[in-house]
């Protein structure tokens, strides 16, 4: 076994974490096999009826089942983790190379361009951006993604300052390599275990950003079952169906929880010294 | 001292020019101009009532002219007009919002330090203790838990269930009824829950990094020579480690500013409280797009503002840094 797994295995909350977050994508796969009800359909008969045994966890004002709408709740949030956390690394990841490799005004210009971006609280932000956008599933992909990724520009550019003086990147310059070259096959492989951590804990930072803006009712848009749609619905049967603002938060609660605990299990095993890199990151959550 | 706070005032200059490049730019680069899509959808404005709109903000000149027009204005604090019915100038509509946002804001960072300091310097004492774990397991859900998830079920506990507390607003529809002291004792009673929110998550954060900064101190040799030399755990702790712990705190508590201002659109929301958050939201309800530059370009300046105090803190708690050393 490598120094890394010995390490992650020896973790056992982090196990804890990657069980869950399996599940959890399991789940999300396999809703429309698993999900007991049609979850788009209404019953006008069976309005916010309580959790029972043929809706386990009850339905909500439309008289669809809950259960079977967050079933496929947690495939939206699978998608908004996955797809904009894979665009906020691949532009943090170009940014953070080409500061941290070329150094000097450009380096400057990037940097202060990601202090600039980091001004602006995220959520004002991105209420600005969706006011003038149609919101559909890639348009909140986009824009979480848009505005997420200054914290991996910022961590790529620190590996590469240190890299770029190392012996082995020196040597492929001084035989001829390829700027793109030295960049792309010598230093960015060495560079991503931060990029690696930083997108573990940069995919629940993403689900509840959408959740949350799928609670103001300016996400990802019904008749799609989001979980922030449906605690978004579910506030104003507040005083009657407890069931329908309980939920779907504590599906968050978990997927987030058990992401974190993921992320920073690997962040542990790979290396122990990221811990101070991160600790400055996850202070801006939103 | 006053070199080094006027050297990072010149700073933030280029960056406040930045942030209305980036405003201007984000609304603008949507598809469509905003005069189309604003206002109510189901009462779309006349073709006059439009054209004038449009003439009014120059919205048929070249970006760059918009551009520089509306920054010119910005200049001299005019802001334009709101485009939803009442059309008050937008200044004037943030600076009634203003004070409420800061206020709370204000308070959940006190909040925030009061509390993180003690836990994180107790469980960081204790380490592996019973407290320590606790605290522990507060800072993963603290982490995970969404505000507005919490909001719904502390209101569903003490305000429908307990009615203990007022569900939302600032204060009790009948207040000027009410004496002078009863006053108070209901606004404050309408601030437990939005600020016990708006603080949980922040006060996770910090009260871990607390925790993180005083493990490494209490590993240096100064805090053995400390001990070493006699003096009580308290002296040793309270003195001479907290003092240098406390240094990246000043600096995480600025960055977790925008964090905590832009969680105020949640809070607001939720509780209906009239601040920046709620304006903002309603803007973009109404696609009010005066309103929405307005707040965002302000909302962002405020935040460097904040990070300029917490730089200067910095560099009065640490004389390394005002000393020299060149950023980052």
């Amino acid at each position: 076994m490598s120094p890394f797994w010995r390490a992650f295995t020896k973790n056992r909350l982090a196990l804890v974490g990657a069980v869950i977050v399996a599940c959890l994508v399991g789940l999300a796969v396999l809703a429309p096999a698993l999900a007991p009800w049609d979850p788009h359909r209404p019953d006008v008969r069976k309005i916010l009826i309580a959790p029972s045994a043929k809706h386990p966890l009850g339905t909500d004002a439309l008289g669809r089942d809950v259960l079977s709408r967050m079933l496929y709740g947690a495939r939206v949030s699978l998608a908004v983790g996955f797809v904009s956390v894979g665009i906020a690394v691949c532009i943090g990841t170009i940014l953070g190379s080409v500061a941290g490799y070329k150094g000097g005004f450009v380096d400057a210009t990037i940097m202060r361009f990601v202090d600039l971006m980091l001004v602006f609280p995220r959520l004002f932000l991105l209420l600005a951006v969706l006011a003038f956008l149609r919101p559909s599933l890639w348009t909140i992909m986009g824009v979480i993604g848009l505005t997420g990724w200054m914290g991996v520009a910022r961590l790529v550019r620190a590996e590469f300052l240190s890299l770029r003086e190392r012996e082995f990147v020196l040597w492929s310059q001084s035989v001829g390599a390829s700027g793109f070259r030295v960049v792309w096959r010598h230093i960015l492989p060495n560079a991503m275990a931060p990029v690696l951590v930083a997108m573990t804990l940069g995919i629940p930072a993403a689900i509840l950003t959408e959740s949350g803006l799928s609670f103001l009712g300016i996400g990802v848009q019904p008749p799609y079952a989001t979980w922030g749609n449906i605690l978004n619905e579910g506030k104003d049967a507040l005083e009657i169906a407890w069931w329908l603002s309980v939920y779907p938060g504590l599906a968050i609660l978990v997927t987030v929880l058990s992401y974190n605990l993921l992320g920073e299990g690997i962040r542990d095993a790979l290396d122990p010294r990221l811990r101070q890199a991160f600790a400055t990151l996850g202070a801006r959550r939103r | 001292m006053l070199l080094y706070a006027l050297r990072r005032l010149l700073l933030a200059l280029p960056i406040l020019l930045g942030i209305t490049f980036v405003s201007f730019i984000v609304i603008h680069l949507a598809p469509g101009d905003p005069v189309a899509v604003t206002g109510d959808p189901d009462a779309p404005l006349t073709k006059e009532a439009r054209e004038a709109l449009i003439k009014e903000y120059g919205l048929d000149q070249p970006l760059p002219v918009q551009y520089w027009r509306w920054v010119s204005r910005l200049v001299r604090l005019d802001f334009g007009r709101s485009f939803s019915p009442d059309g008050r100038p937008v200044l004037e509509k943030i600076a009634e919002r203003l004070p409420i946002t800061l206020l709370l804001n204000v308070i959940e960072m006190l909040i925030i330090v009061a509390f993180a300091v003690p836990i994180g310097v107790l469980s960081a004492t204790r380490q592996y203790s019973l407290f320590d774990k606790v605290t522990t397991v507060f800072v993963f859900v603290g982490f995970a838990t969404p505000d507005f998830w919490l909001a719904l079920l502390l209101i569903i506990l003490f305000a429908v269930q307990l009615g203990w507390l007022p569900p939302s607003g600032l204060r009790d529809p009948n207040a000027e009824y009410l004496s002078f002291w009863t006053q108070r004792f209901d606004f404050v009673k309408h601030l437990v829950m939005p600020i016990a929110v708006a603080t949980f998550g922040g006060l996770a954060g910090m009260s871990r990094y607390m925790r993180q900064s005083m493990l490494e101190v209490v590993r240096q040799d100064y805090v053995q020579s400390a001990r070493a030399k006699g003096l009580s755990e308290g002296v040793v702790i309270g003195k001479h480690a907290l003092r240098n712990a406390m240094l990246p705190i000043v600096t995480i508590l600025g960055l977790s500013l925008p964090g905590l201002i832009g969680g105020s659109v949640i809070v607001e929301y939720i509780f209906a409280i009239p601040g920046m958050g709620q304006l903002m939201v309603q803007a973009v309800f109404e696609r009010d797009y005066p309103v929405i530059m307005g707040n965002l370009v302000i909302v962002a300046a405020l935040t460097l503002v904040a990070n300029l105090f917490a730089d200067v803190a910095y560099g009065l708690v640490d004389p390394r840094i005002r000393v020299g050393r060149r950023r980052r």
